[in-house]
């Protein structure tokens, strides 16, 4: 406890809280402009920072990393643009508020969930990182393949409506995650060096989101009046905080772990809290038009990820993401090598970091909420010019990730896709989540077996994995129990209204 | 708050964000106008892999040492990331005759223009300097029954299937081609190694301490904090003399003739006339000498191979006919 406040005392100097401004404002910044994230901005920065203190330096970081993960949820929510991967799911039930007249409220519940989420996770980290580290490291392949395929099944519930769509639309996602290159051999690539990485999630996420939409309203604008989004109440109410408390917590215990798994991530926990928060609402029939609980769950849970990320980089000096990546070598270029007696080695400067975490989670909130109703006034601006501003960021976003107009191109292609999908009703987040879960369920797979040497008994050669592939057996059971019994609460899922963009949406 | 945004400036919002943006990235990109010499040339860098992998700090480092130093101007730096490094060297092909563009690159690159079927390969382009290299190591967890190399050899030989290796690269990448060289060495054929490919050092980190692979090959910076807790165990290095950091004998020490570095340097493009050439030589031969590239090499760990114009050359011809043998054996190229 002395330690904390002596690093609170330390990160507080003026200097320091500076920095931390500083990182925090950029973070957003660069969370918002989907393509750039928190990694590159970290490794761009990286030599400008040689001449600073260390200190200085990591607590402008942990602001950039912490900001990059809030900032991402900004634009979900009032440009259908998700910034980062981990904020796609926002932009679902977040998007759907902003049209509604309630943006403030998306806004402000993802900040506070995550400035929630930041905390908790912060002191899980300090609680948990010497005794937890050495065991995350067992984990192996066949566990992570398991995870991954009970994400992917959990994940079904939200195909929509309809389930052949929804399949439709799933296959097509993980079709698109088989581009790129598999063990040395180019796969799908059609001879275009460019495709030889893959196609970018959060290139197809834009696409799909935001172009796919403009593009929609751009067609319909002329035959359909304007439907003018109404001004909603800038705060808040008691309503909200009693909807919005049980997803920041579930989503908080989603996200640590995950963030703290060296392949954990944070895509997948914002889905799983998704579709907990679905299936425990006492609203479900909202999903899909503006939950509040879809926002609020799945933003607690990308930021408790990245506070997780840190347990395993202090713990074992083992970088999980590519910000963690990049923050790591920052440490070693001050000469510091986290690992397993770095914290008690370095008392000081450990302890200076989490309390800049603290202090990046409270700027961030103090910053980010009473932006909440400026940022909504956003949506006020007449439809031509506001899609022409997220055009403009989102072709920002998905050239500056590599300077390359090839990428462009990839995005107008994923952008017609998105407007097909809209015009026959084929929901879009089951693409998204092939695209994101397919090529990490591949290389595990493969990562699996290659150790193993093609022996499919790996597969269940950990405990988490049985474990498992137990609740998909039940899940499945249960699935199977409830067709054969009368289809009776089917009508409760959202029957396609005549708003059948509302449905595909989903 | 003393940068927090006031109230009536909310129909800015945008706006202010966009140049806040905007001032970011090209104070970070380096594309900002100096009131340069003019006499100082403003030359461009590209690096082939993302920001903060291995290029990325070469190149940003020695870039950062000739703009503090007035050597140049500064220096324009664009991450062309795709394909290993496949795409930029493409681009650096396609730019030929260009006088003001420079690419870092290493043996990674060398190899991974064969695996993606491409034929820009490094030969093809002007081959300015050879600037650092960094050993390859061979890592195993603590409680590996591999004490020494000749452990790892005799297990390894008598059953190639035994053995799984893990390295921080891609096929092609010199943390895959190492392992297949020293298999090649000791007599076992490439074909029959058991290599996992791991995206980069922090995965494979993990593999290793979890005892998911037998064996690790990479360069060893990344694992500095492991080796020092005891946590991983270095075998051998692949030099030919041993690290100062690291308390392991060399493969030639242990009786494997095999010397093995991961390299990098700087390409230009191909059809720059003599001039450019030796002008760009000279700068980083006057870089090299500077105190500030000194303390460059040693905050990164990396150890001084430099060699420059015809002598780097010779290297990447004896480089890139190496590796595309070892690629074509295992039919990756």
């Amino acid at each position: 406890m002395d330690l904390l406040l002596e690093g609170f005392s330390q990160a507080l100097t003026p200097t320091n809280l500076l920095f931390a401004v500083i990182g925090v404002l950029l973070g957003t910044a660069v969370g918002v402009l989907p393509g750039i994230g928190p990694a590159m901005t970290v490794a761009l920065l990286l030599p400008v920072t040689y001449n600073v203190e260390p200190a200085s330096a990591l607590i402008m970081f942990a602001g950039i990393y912490y900001g990059g993960m809030y900032g991402g949820s900004t634009t979900s929510i009032l440009l259908n643009t998700p910034g980062e991967s981990s904020s796609v799911i926002t932009a679902l039930e977040g998007n759907k508020m902003a049209k509604a007249g309630r943006a403030s409220q998306a806004l402000a519940t993802a900040a506070i969930g995550s400035f929630i989420a930041g905390t908790i996770g912060t002191v899980l980290l300090v609680a948990l990182a010497p005794q937890i580290g050495p065991l995350v490291v067992q984990l192996g392949a066949p566990s992570y393949f398991a995870i991954l395929l009970l994400a992917l099944l959990a994940v079904t519930v939200v195909l929509g409506s309809s389930k052949l769509r929804g399949f439709a639309s799933l296959f097509l996602g993980l079709t698109v995650g088989l581009v790129g290159t598999s063990t040395g051999q180019p796969r799908l690539t059609f001879g275009q060096g460019q495709l030889a990485d893959g196609i970018e999630v959060v290139v197809v996420a834009v696409a799909i989101f935001a172009l796919g939409e403009a593009l929609w309203v751009a067609a319909h604008l002329r035959r359909k009046p304007l439907e003018i989004i109404p001004v909603g109440q800038p705060w808040m109410s008691k309503k909200d905080w009693r909807r919005s408390w049980g997803p920041w917590l579930r989503g908080t215990a989603y996200g640590f772990p995950f963030g703290a798994l060296p392949a954990g991530g944070a895509e997948v926990p914002t889905f799983l809290s998704y579709v907990t928060e679905r299936k425990l609402s006492k609203h479900p029939e909202e999903f899909g038009h503006g939950a509040i609980e879809g926002v609020a769950g799945p933003e607690a849970a990308n930021n408790a990820s990245a506070a997780g990320t840190l347990l395993p980089m202090l713990a074992l000096g083992l970088p999980t993401t590519a910000t963690a990546a990049v923050i790591l070598v920052a440490f070693e270029s001050y000469g510091l090598q986290p690992g397993p007696q770095f914290m008690s080695a370095n008392p000081t400067l450990v302890w200076a970091l989490l309390a800049s975490l603290f202090i990046a989670n409270t700027l961030l909130l103090v910053i980010n909420l009473p932006m909440a109703p400026l940022w909504a006034k956003l949506l006020q601006i007449p439809r031509p010019y506001l899609y022409a501003g997220i055009l403009f960021f989102a072709s920002l976003g998905a050239y500056a990730a590599n300077f390359s107009a090839f990428d462009l191109a990839v995005l107008l292609v994923f952008g017609l896709l998105g407007f097909a999908m809209r015009r026959f009703g084929i929901p879009v987040l089951p693409l998204i989540i092939g695209v994101i879960l397919g090529p990490r369920l591949e290389s595990q797979l493969a990562e699996a077996l290659a150790i193993s040497q093609g022996d499919l008994g790996t597969l269940w050669s950990e405990p988490v994995a049985i474990v498992c592939y137990l609740i998909i057996a039940l899940l499945v059971a249960w699935t199977i129990i409830n067709v054969v019994r009368p289809a009776s609460r089917r009508e409760q899922d959202a029957t396609p209204t005549s708003e059948t963009r509302e449905g595909a949406n989903l | 708050m003393p940068l927090h945004p006031s109230p009536h400036r909310r129909r800015t919002a945008l706006a202010t964000l966009v140049v806040v943006l905007l001032a970011a990235l090209s104070a970070c990109a380096g594309v900002t106008a100096g009131s340069d010499d003019p006499s100082n040339r403003r030359l461009r860098m590209m690096i082939p892999n993302s920001p903060g992998g291995g290029y990325d700090l070469t190149g940003r480092s020695a870039a950062k040492v000739m703009e503090d130093d007035e050597l140049t101007g500064r220096f324009e730096i664009t991450n062309i990331e795709g394909a290993s490094g496949t795409l930029a060297m493409q681009r650096l092909l396609n730019e030929e005759g260009s006088d003001d563009l420079v690419m870092t690159m290493g043996l990674g690159v060398v190899g991974a223009v064969y695996t993606n079927k491409s034929d820009a390969t490094v030969d093809r382009a002007t081959a300015i300097a050879r600037l650092v290299e960094e050993q390859e190591g061979i890592l195993v967890p603590a409680d590996s029954p591999f004490e020494t190399v000749q452990d790892l050899v005799d297990a390894w030989t008598e059953d190639p299937d035994s053995v799984v290796v893990g390295g921080g690269s891609s096929p092609g990448g010199p943390d895959h081609l190492f392992p297949m060289q020293l298999a090649d060495t000791l007599g076992i054929d490439p074909v029959d190694v058991t290599y996992v490919a791991y995206d980069g050092g922090g995965p494979l980190t993990t593999a290793l301490l979890g005892s998911k692979i037998d064996v690790g090959m990479s360069g060893l910076g990344e694992f500095e904090g492991q080796i020092e807790d005891g946590s991983l165990r270095v075998l051998a290095v692949s030099g030919e003399e041993r690290l100062p950091t690291v308390d392991a004998p060399t493969l030639t020490e242990e009786g494997v003739d095999l010397v093995f570095t991961n390299w990098r340097g700087v390409l230009a493009p191909p059809g720059i006339d003599e001039e450019t050439r030796q002008y760009l030589i000279d700068l980083f031969t006057e870089m090299h000498g500077t105190p500030e590239w000194e303390e460059a090499l040693e905050r990164n760990g990396w150890s001084d191979n430099f060699a420059t114009g015809d002598e780097f050359e010779e290297f990447l011809v004896e480089q890139d006919t190496r590796v595309a043998d070892t690629l074509k054996e295992l039919g990756l190229a």
